[in-house]
């Protein structure tokens, strides 16, 4: 099963290779991985997306907290949460093509962020599944380059991921 | 306030620290810190052939005391040396800190003369490492770096210092923090309550139980709780290969040890079990053969002061996370205070049972008239001290044998590379606990195939002084690889046999030592004694023994744990 694990990471050089190091090392899979400092800038979030059975979750958590940079961490899976990824593309735009691109931009709630004569960027932000989505529908065949972030989560609600 | 360079805070951090020893070799980028080291008096450095056998010594120093091991090398190839004696120490959570030199950081990443990411490389295998960005931080490093070696689950940390940080003429203020805080590190201090409260209700109403403990016994200085509890409750214990000495194997309710090459008893008593309380062990593969067939009838209480090993390869029903020696302490009192008992008949049925099973195997081996078998070698050793003697052993067949027959009745006794089966071992590890024990026998029992990987040593050996003695198991193979090949490969013996080995009497003496050969079964016990009463000399004893014996019980592999080789034509 998919799982998005949320870290609070000393920010210090070589704490990120750590965490990497530690699912190469054991085997676990790593979909997505973003990391930028926090507002306490000692710490730095870290969100990593895995999948695995419930026993290889319980080893990551365990052995992620092992780590002596680990101050926190926490599996927005288990609860309520909102996730979110960024990206951005750029397509082939020209003719007709330019007001189908628009319309479906739109449909998406996605903004077009650059422009040239044949060429549309557009920013898009939202679940994986979304971002999946408009890549379909644009078709790939139009599509130039991809950029995505990754995913990062935050629980709903109340609960919070602090010190 | 006192100014000091980086290196004479590095050196005077170690003996504010308490460190004595510290085992290590120069080059380049530790220079200024072996020239504090050489201002100095408090802190001994023992210098070494082989840096491998420097991590290999402290580690012995640390199994055999329960202190922190301190390794000191350069950067590049020396770093990179100390990796399978950092790897070795990792694997059965020895408590070690290796600092390397490195590089000017100025130079770093420029592929520097004897430059490598020691922290990179170290990675996989160390607790925590940590790398010195400014002078000053240099105190406050080496308290950091002890305190999360020693405590927790203990581990080797790796220090990465930077030439430039301990350059001479730039002193700073030396202040030796007190304490050690890490907001993102706070092992347990206890177990929970209502966890060690059902564990106690399980162990009373039991009717098939048995306790397995591990190397965390010892590591968690733990034995004297261990052996409280267990005779408390009358109940039959088995220990890991690296539990050995965690309760007297004397004793009457110990079955020796399980796994791979455990005792019969051991086997089938934890695979028809109704009840493990599993004691700072780890449920590692050669413990417990195919992880699906384990003790199918068993409930599992586990205690570990390592989360990660409860419920890693196998589920436990009642977790505890703590100390193992605070976590037994709670369960005497308990156990004490509780209106239950164990329930006799059961019990008493129970150990019927066991002892049926121990009578029919017994650890018997076969003799012969004329040829040395391994095991009598052990045996012999074992009487001629005592059961007292330090064993250090490398690894192969002369392990196995060595774990099996010789009894420790006490821990740190028995040392050895169980984790990461590194052969080199035994010698290194040998002379970093005769260092510290020169009154006791220390024993290196090891075979011809692995004495050769770090026999450089026997230098070391005559420039301190450590007369160790060796024993060395030679069946002219690599005993245990042949051995594997007998049973799996239809006895092609591929790379196995080991020609030109080298006359390790003439050896032994080139080195400066003493060298005593014994291929006659009547010379055996005497020439032991003999060795043994030469306490000023190392003494190198090659003993020729059976070329084909094997080592049983071995269990089938992919079976379950009642699953054994007895002998070469016995299966059960």
């Amino acid at each position: 099963m998919r799982r998005i694990i949320s870290v609070l990471l000393e920010n210090e050089p070589g704490a990120l290779s750590r965490v990497v190091g530690l699912f190469s090392q054991r085997n676990y899979n790593i979909e997505t991985l973003t990391v930028a400092p926090t507002e306490d800038e000692t710490l730095s979030r870290l969100t990593v997306t895995t999948s695995g059975s419930d026993r290889v979750i319980e080893q990551i958590t365990k052995q992620l907290n092992k780590l002596i940079e680990v101050v926190k961490l926490v599996d927005l899976t288990e609860g309520a949460h909102i996730e979110r990824e960024l990206m951005l593309v750029k397509l082939k735009a020209t003719g007709s093509q330019r007001a189908e691109i628009k319309r479906t931009v739109d449909i998406f709630r996605g903004q077009i962020v650059d422009v040239t004569s044949s060429v549309y960027t557009v920013q898009l932000a939202g679940n994986s599944e979304k971002l999946d989505g408009f890549i379909q529908a644009i078709g790939t065949s139009g599509v130039l380059e991809v950029v995505r972030s990754g995913v990062s989560g935050i629980a709903r609600g109340e609960k919070v991921l602090s010190l | 306030m006192e100014l000091l360079s980086g290196a004479d805070m590095l050196i005077r951090s170690l003996q504010d620290e308490g460190i004595e020893y510290i085992y290590g070799y120069p080059g380049g980028a530790a220079l200024h810190i072996y020239d504090a080291l050489f201002r100095q008096d408090k802190v001994k450095h023992i210098l070494v052939r082989h840096e491998q056998a420097a991590v290999h010594m402290a580690d012995g120093y640390a199994r055999a005391t329960g202190l922190p091991g301190t390794v000191l090398v350069t950067s590049g190839p020396g770093a990179t040396n100390t990796i399978t004696g950092i790897a070795t120490a990792f694997m059965d959570s020895i408590p070690l800190v290796v600092l390397c030199g490195q590089v000017a950081s100025t130079l770093i990443g420029e592929d520097a003369f004897q430059e490598t990411d020691m922290i990179g490389v170290s990675r996989p295998v160390v607790k925590h490492n940590l790398s010195v960005r400014h002078p000053e931080e240099i105190p406050g490093i080496i308290r950091k770096a002890y305190y999360i070696a020693a405590t927790g689950r203990p581990g080797p940390v790796v220090v990465d210092i930077p030439k430039d940080m301990t350059t001479p003429n730039e002193r700073y203020e030396y202040v030796f923090p007190k304490k050690v805080k890490l907001r993102s590190y706070n092992p347990a201090i206890r177990g929970h309550a209502g966890q060690i409260k059902k564990a106690v209700d399980m162990l009373m109403a039991a009717k098939r139980p048995i306790i397995y403990a591990g190397g965390g016994v010892i590591l968690g200085k733990a034995t004297d709780q261990l052996t409280e509890l267990v005779r408390m409750l009358g109940y039959p214990i088995t220990n890991t290969l690296m539990g050995i000495g965690c309760y007297p194997a004397s004793d009457k309710q110990h079955l020796g040890w399980l796994g791979m090459h455990g005792t019969y008893e051991s086997n089938m008593a934890m695979h028809h079990s109704d009840l493990i309380l599993c004691v700072g062990a780890r449920f590692d593969d050669r413990v417990t053969n195919a992880t699906e067939k384990f003790c199918p009838g068993a409930r599992i209480v586990h205690i570990d002061i390592d989360p990660a090993s409860i419920s890693k390869t196998i589920d436990a029903d009642v977790p505890i996370v703590g100390p193992v020696d605070a976590v037994l302490k709670e369960m005497i009192t308990l156990v004490r205070e509780s209106k239950e008992t164990p329930d006799a008949d059961a019990i008493a049925a129970w150990w019927k049972q066991i002892e049926e099973w121990r009578a029919f195997h017994g650890m018997r081996y076969e003799t012969s008239p004329d040829v040395i078998k391994p095991q009598e070698v052990v045996e012999a050793l074992c009487r001629l001290t005592n059961g007292e003697a330090f064993v250090t052993s490398d690894v192969g067949q002369h392990q196995m044998f060595a774990a099996q027959y010789y009894k420790f009745d006490k821990p740190n006794r028995w040392i050895n590379s169980g984790g990461l089966g590194t052969m080199g071992f035994g010698l290194p590890a040998a002379m970093g606990v005769k260092l510290t024990h020169p009154d006791d026998d220390v024993l290196c029992i090891t075979g011809e195939g692995s004495i050769q990987m770090n026999i450089q040593e026997l230098s070391t050996c005559k420039q301190y002084n450590l007369p160790v003695k060796i024993i060395n198991l030679n069946n002219q193979a690599l005993g245990m690889v042949k051995q594997w090949q007998d049973m799996n490969y239809e006895s092609r013996h591929a790379e196995s046999y080991m020609g030109s080995l080298p006359d390790f009497i003439k050896l032994a003496e080139a080195y400066g030592h003493v060298g005593v050969r014994i291929d006659r079964k009547e010379d055996l016990e005497p020439k032991l004694k003999e060795v043994l009463a030469m306490k000023d000399d190392l003494v190198f004893v090659d003993i020729y023994v059976d070329r084909f014996e094997h080592v049983y019980p071995m269990q089938v592999a992919r079976g379950s744990m009642k699953d054994m080789w007895l002998s070469k034509t016995e299966r059960v």
